[in-house]
């Protein structure tokens, strides 16, 4: 399935309309799209470029001006490896040397079980637990050769499936804002007074 | 400093600011960016984003000037800062020329300088701006960034990345002015580059702005790519007539060949914009197939070539034979292909010989009363608070008018209100779109349309752009759909959008049917009844245009003698006795008059092909082998005597005014139209009606004949909506019979949402199976039935 599921269509209109231009929900919307297939395929592209109404050019545009946002198809688990700064002092590099040999494959390679993505990743933000990775974007942290190797084999014997989720499931908490909370979709320009939940009282 | 005198208080303009700019006092309007200021008063800053027709997006930072702050000189990007009253701007100091010089080279340090392949070398500002504003010096060594070099990212535009400094004009320009955004920047940093979306091409119409505009080589098209170099080319400002729309354009000719258009700005029409048909199809002038000599038809049907004195003596003696019998067994069809010298020498020697049935249109346009409404130009039609289209799609059709409308509609300076039987290229940036089924637009209008639309255009300024909205519908029909917007909208000024290049020119100077003579219909009917001896075809081809292929093919072969004058050989051309190849634009001097009245000269640039002629000079030859002096002996002649025999025209007079914007023609006084009750047009429920308009790229010579632009032609179709496709039963793509009254055609079906149900969507004159053999010139719309193949 490489278009949005009906389920994520539903959260996609739910999205584009907190904003009050449709097309500010892209970089929300590709998050989406990307939890779904673990990448953000073509067909997505042209379909989020419909739902909030530009060209797919410019959906791919955006899109890979992010770097996280990925274009192939992934492994079944995504490794990000933090590389800046705290990690790589931390030794990031030698951590990401031995994931290689582990795995058989270079940064940004795919096992060829399809198993395993391995990436290269910018600061995680949890420096102070460096070096960290990421896998299915669950943090591990503190990681040491022998760490990966075990973490490897877990997932590889199925013994991680209910702390690491699939792609397609990965979110686990949506955001939602209640009626009485949003401000709803205004344009700034067109704002003339504060939210309603405000009631009048200075906003800090 | 500017001073202000207290005592002069008359003109005092709350939007005028006054600056320096170094040490000159300036003027002018608030808002105006100091790099425009600048240029108004010749004082040059570099720049490669800016453009004067986009948004500033301040990307290249080539055009720092050092303004006077608070806290001393400060630098600032002038095409993002508008002036200020009391501003002290300097372009030249040696805080600047640093900047400047980093700047370039910055922007040169990936930049492959290449210069010597490149197209753009001679000609390019980065070339221009580095010898002028450049360090002279790179102290970049290591090795450029590489990329594959050129890729085409559509048809007839290539990239070269190497060379892109990121300009974001050609995006910009795709975006906010074209509205096709089919191209965007993509990656980021190091990487960043323009690129369309995978294997989506950038299929614009008008691409070819972007190679224009493009500040380097990194956009090149091919039909001129490795032609020629810039010093090589000779070039004259010219008018398009392409279309009706007239933009001003530069003719580029090297060796006496045409190869480059480019866009002229000029503020009432094309703002610097072509659309690539109007663009390209300088290749068809160029074409091997151009008439070059006159043809005669011999006993077995064949043409031989032959010469001047012959064709045009065989010409006369079939006319003079004609008028024998009665000048009523003479007519002309056509000329507004041609200039308004064309079009007025022919009508001359009509004229001259009573010959009263002409007209230049080929029953694809509307009635001449169209241009006998207030008129407005293309800027009053602009500047109107509600624009009314009743028109075909005007990206299709008039493109460069297309983005004249869709400016004002995305800017919200007017809302646009269209009544159309189809989507158009204007309806996402249309306020409202009334869909009309065929031959119902005004009974719709007439019962009311919504009330928010009867309240905009109740009040205010109102435009109603008025054309032919659909070639399987009666003019009749557009006609009383306008009366009844007319009725509604008093105040509404017209502007027709009639396409063919000079039909405004061609129809004041007289190729009209004059005292109620016979239209082209019915000429053709009349030919086809034997009524027609002589029939001169002035650069038209009835077999190809006329929205019913059976009146002209009974009416070519009705006619006894068909003299045709035309620059190839048309399928009309082929069916004719006499051919005389004529001058094709670029080729001649003269004038012609775009869809809104305005006269504009075009100019030869080559050598005509072989021994055509222009069409003035045919009419003035063939007018003295019939005995009759025009007194013409120049174009000048031509232009001058037109000017004082036709009150529309005495503004061209002034030779000199032609030369750039042009001259609006005068106006007559205004008619009022009549209202009157439209025929109910009903119809059976298992028919489908048709609405046929053209594509830009169609079976049309310009298009055809030009091998960059001949593949863009869609081809002949139907199109359904999808629901409709159910009914009939089988998949898009499938080969479909269309059952007309008067013919059954078949061809391949397709679907679009944007087909109203119930109706069928042909593109006019495609390659392949005609569609125009089920059309009708006298039925007001035409039904057919759509089956499967049996
Ligand atoms: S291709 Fe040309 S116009 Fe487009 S961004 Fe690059 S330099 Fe600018
Ligand atoms: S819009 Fe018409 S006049 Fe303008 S460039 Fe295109 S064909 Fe020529
Ligand atoms: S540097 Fe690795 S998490 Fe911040
Ligand atoms: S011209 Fe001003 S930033 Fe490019």
């Amino acid at each position: 399935m490489s278009r949005l599921t009906d389920a994520n269509v539903v959260i996609a209109k739910e999205i584009i309309a907190r904003y009050p231009r449709a097309k500010s929900a892209l970089i929300p919307l590709l998050h989406l799209s990307q939890e779904q297939n673990g990448y953000i395929t073509r067909e997505a592209m042209v379909q989020l470029g419909e739902l909030v109404g530009v060209t797919s050019a410019e959906v791919y545009g955006t899109a890979t001006f992010y770097e996280m946002f990925r274009f192939e198809p992934v492994g079944k688990y995504l490794i990000n490896m933090c590389g800046t700064m705290s990690c790589a002092l931390m030794g990031a590099g030698e951590l990401m040397h031995h994931a290689e040999h582990k795995l058989g494959v270079k940064a940004g390679g795919t096992t060829d079980d399809g198993m395993f993505t391995l990436a290269h990743a910018e600061c995680q933000a949890a420096c102070t637990e460096a070096p960290t990775l990421q896998v299915n974007y669950r943090y591990r942290f503190r990681v040491t050769p022998a760490d990966f190797d075990s973490l490897i084999d877990d997932l590889r014997a199925g013994k991680l499936a209910d702390e690491i989720p699939q792609h397609g499931v990965l979110a686990k908490v949506r955001q939602r804002i209640p009626a009485d909370k949003g401000v709803g979709a205004v344009a700034p320009e067109d704002v003339t007074e504060g939210p309603a939940w405000l009631d009048g009282k200075p906003a800090l | 400093m500017t001073t202000v005198d207290p005592t002069n208080t008359t003109h005092v303009d709350p939007n005028a600011v006054s600056l320096t700019i170094n040490g000159k006092s300036v003027s002018a309007r608030k808002g105006d960016l100091i790099i425009a200021a600048a240029d108004k008063a010749n004082e040059f800053i570099p720049r490669f984003c800016y453009h004067p027709r986009m948004a500033p997006a301040g990307m290249c930072r080539q055009c720092l000037v050092e303004v006077e702050g608070p806290r001393g000189p400060m630098m600032v990007v002038s095409c993002m800062t508008p002036v200020a009253e009391g501003q002290v701007v300097r372009t030249e100091t040696e805080q600047v020329k640093k900047a400047q010089e980093g700047v370039l080279e910055l922007l040169l340090a990936n930049h492959p300088l290449d210069c010597p392949v490149c197209d753009k070398g001679g000609e390019c500002p980065l070339q221009d701006q580095a010898f002028s504003h450049g360090p002279g010096e790179s102290r970049y060594v290591e090795e450029k960034r590489h990329y594959e070099k050129p890729i085409a990212i559509s048809d007839n535009v290539f990239l070269d990345r190497e060379r892109c400094i990121l300009c974001d004009r050609c995006t910009r320009f795709a975006d906010e002015v074209a509205g096709d955004a089919l191209i965007s920047f993509t990656s980021r940093g190091n990487n960043t580059q323009v690129m369309t979306f995978p294997d989506e091409p950038f299929s614009s119409y008008f691409s070819g702005n972007t190679v224009q505009i493009c500040p380097v080589g990194a956009l090149t098209a091919k039909p001129y790519r490795f032609k020629a170099r810039p010093w090589d080319l000779d070039q004259v400002e010219s008018t398009c007539t392409t279309c009706s729309v007239g933009c001003r354009t530069v003719v580029q000719s090297s060796r006496d060949e045409l190869v480059r258009y480019q866009g002229v700005d000029i503020d009432p029409v094309n703002w610097g914009w072509l659309c690539d048909k109007g663009r390209f199809n300088f290749e068809a002038i160029n074409s091997e197939d151009r008439l070059s000599t006159p043809y005669l038809k011999d006993a077995h049907g064949n043409h031989v070539a032959t010469t001047w004195s012959s064709a045009l003596e065989t010409a006369a003696r079939m006319i003079r034979t004609s008028l024998a019998t009665s000048p009523e067994s003479v007519a002309i069809i056509g000329g507004a292909r041609g200039t308004n010298e064309d079009a007025f020498a022919w009508a001359q020697l009509a004229d001259a010989i009573g010959v009263d049935q002409r007209d230049a249109q080929l029953a694809d346009g509307l009635p001449a009363e169209v241009f006998s409404l207030a008129q407005a130009t293309i800027d009053e039609a602009m500047a109107a608070q509600t624009i009314i289209l009743l028109a075909p799609d005007l990206k299709e059709e008039l493109p460069v008018l297309h983005l004249r409308i869709r400016d004002v509609a995305q800017k919200r300076k007017a809302k646009v209100v269209e009544i159309t039987s189809r989507p158009t290229g204007l309806t996402p940036s249309a306020w409202k779109s009334v869909m009309v089924e065929p031959g119902k637009a005004a009974s719709t209008i007439r019962a009311g349309l919504d009330q928010s639309i009867l309240k905009q255009i109740g009040s205010g300024t109102v435009s109603v752009v008025v054309g032919r909205m659909n070639l399987a519908e009666s003019a009749e029909s557009v006609v009383l759909a306008l009366a009844e917007i007319l009725h509604v909208a008093p105040q509404a000024k017209v502007l027709p959008v009639l396409r063919r290049g000079n039909v405004r020119g061609a129809i004041t100077a007289g190729l009209t049917p004059q005292r109620g003579a016979a239209d082209t219909a019915e000429i053709l009917a009349l030919a086809a009844a034997g009524k027609i001896d002589t029939l001169v075809l002035l650069g038209s081809d009835p077999l190809s245009d006329v929205p019913d292929a059976d009146l002209a093919r009974r009416g070519l072969a009705g006619a006894r003698n068909i003299i045709s004058i035309d620059t190839f050989m048309t399928p009309s051309t082929s069916q004719a006795d006499v051919v005389l190849p004529a001058a094709a634009y670029g080729e001649k001097n003269g004038t012609t008059t775009n869809l809104e009245g305005r006269i504009s000269n075009i100019a030869q640039k080559i050598t005509p092909a072989g021994t055509a002629r222009p069409d003035w000079m045919i009419a003035v030859e063939l007018a003295s082998a019939l005995g009759k002096d025009l007194g013409l002996g120049s174009v000048e002649d031509v232009t001058a005597k037109l000017a004082k025999t036709v009150a529309q025209f005495a503004p061209a007079a002034d030779t000199k005014a032609l030369r750039h914007d042009g001259v609006v023609m005068n106006r007559l006084t205004p008619i009022t139209l009549n209202r009157a009750e439209a025929p109910a047009n009903d119809r059976n429920s298992y028919d489908y009606r048709i609405v046929s308009f053209r594509k830009l790229y169609d079976s049309g010579i310009s298009t055809a004949k030009s091998p960059s632009l001949v593949t863009l032609a869609i081809g002949a179709t139907v199109v359904v909506h999808p629901l409709d496709l159910d009914r009939i039963g089988v998949q898009a793509g499938a080969h479909v019979q269309v059952i007309g009254e008067k013919a059954t055609v078949v061809l391949p079906v397709s679907t679009s949402e944007d087909v109203l149900r119930g109706t069928a969507w042909l593109p006019f004159n495609q390659p392949g199976n005609d569609a125009r053999e089920m059309f009708d010139v006298n039925a007001t719309v035409v039904d057919v039935r759509i089956e499967k193949l049996s």
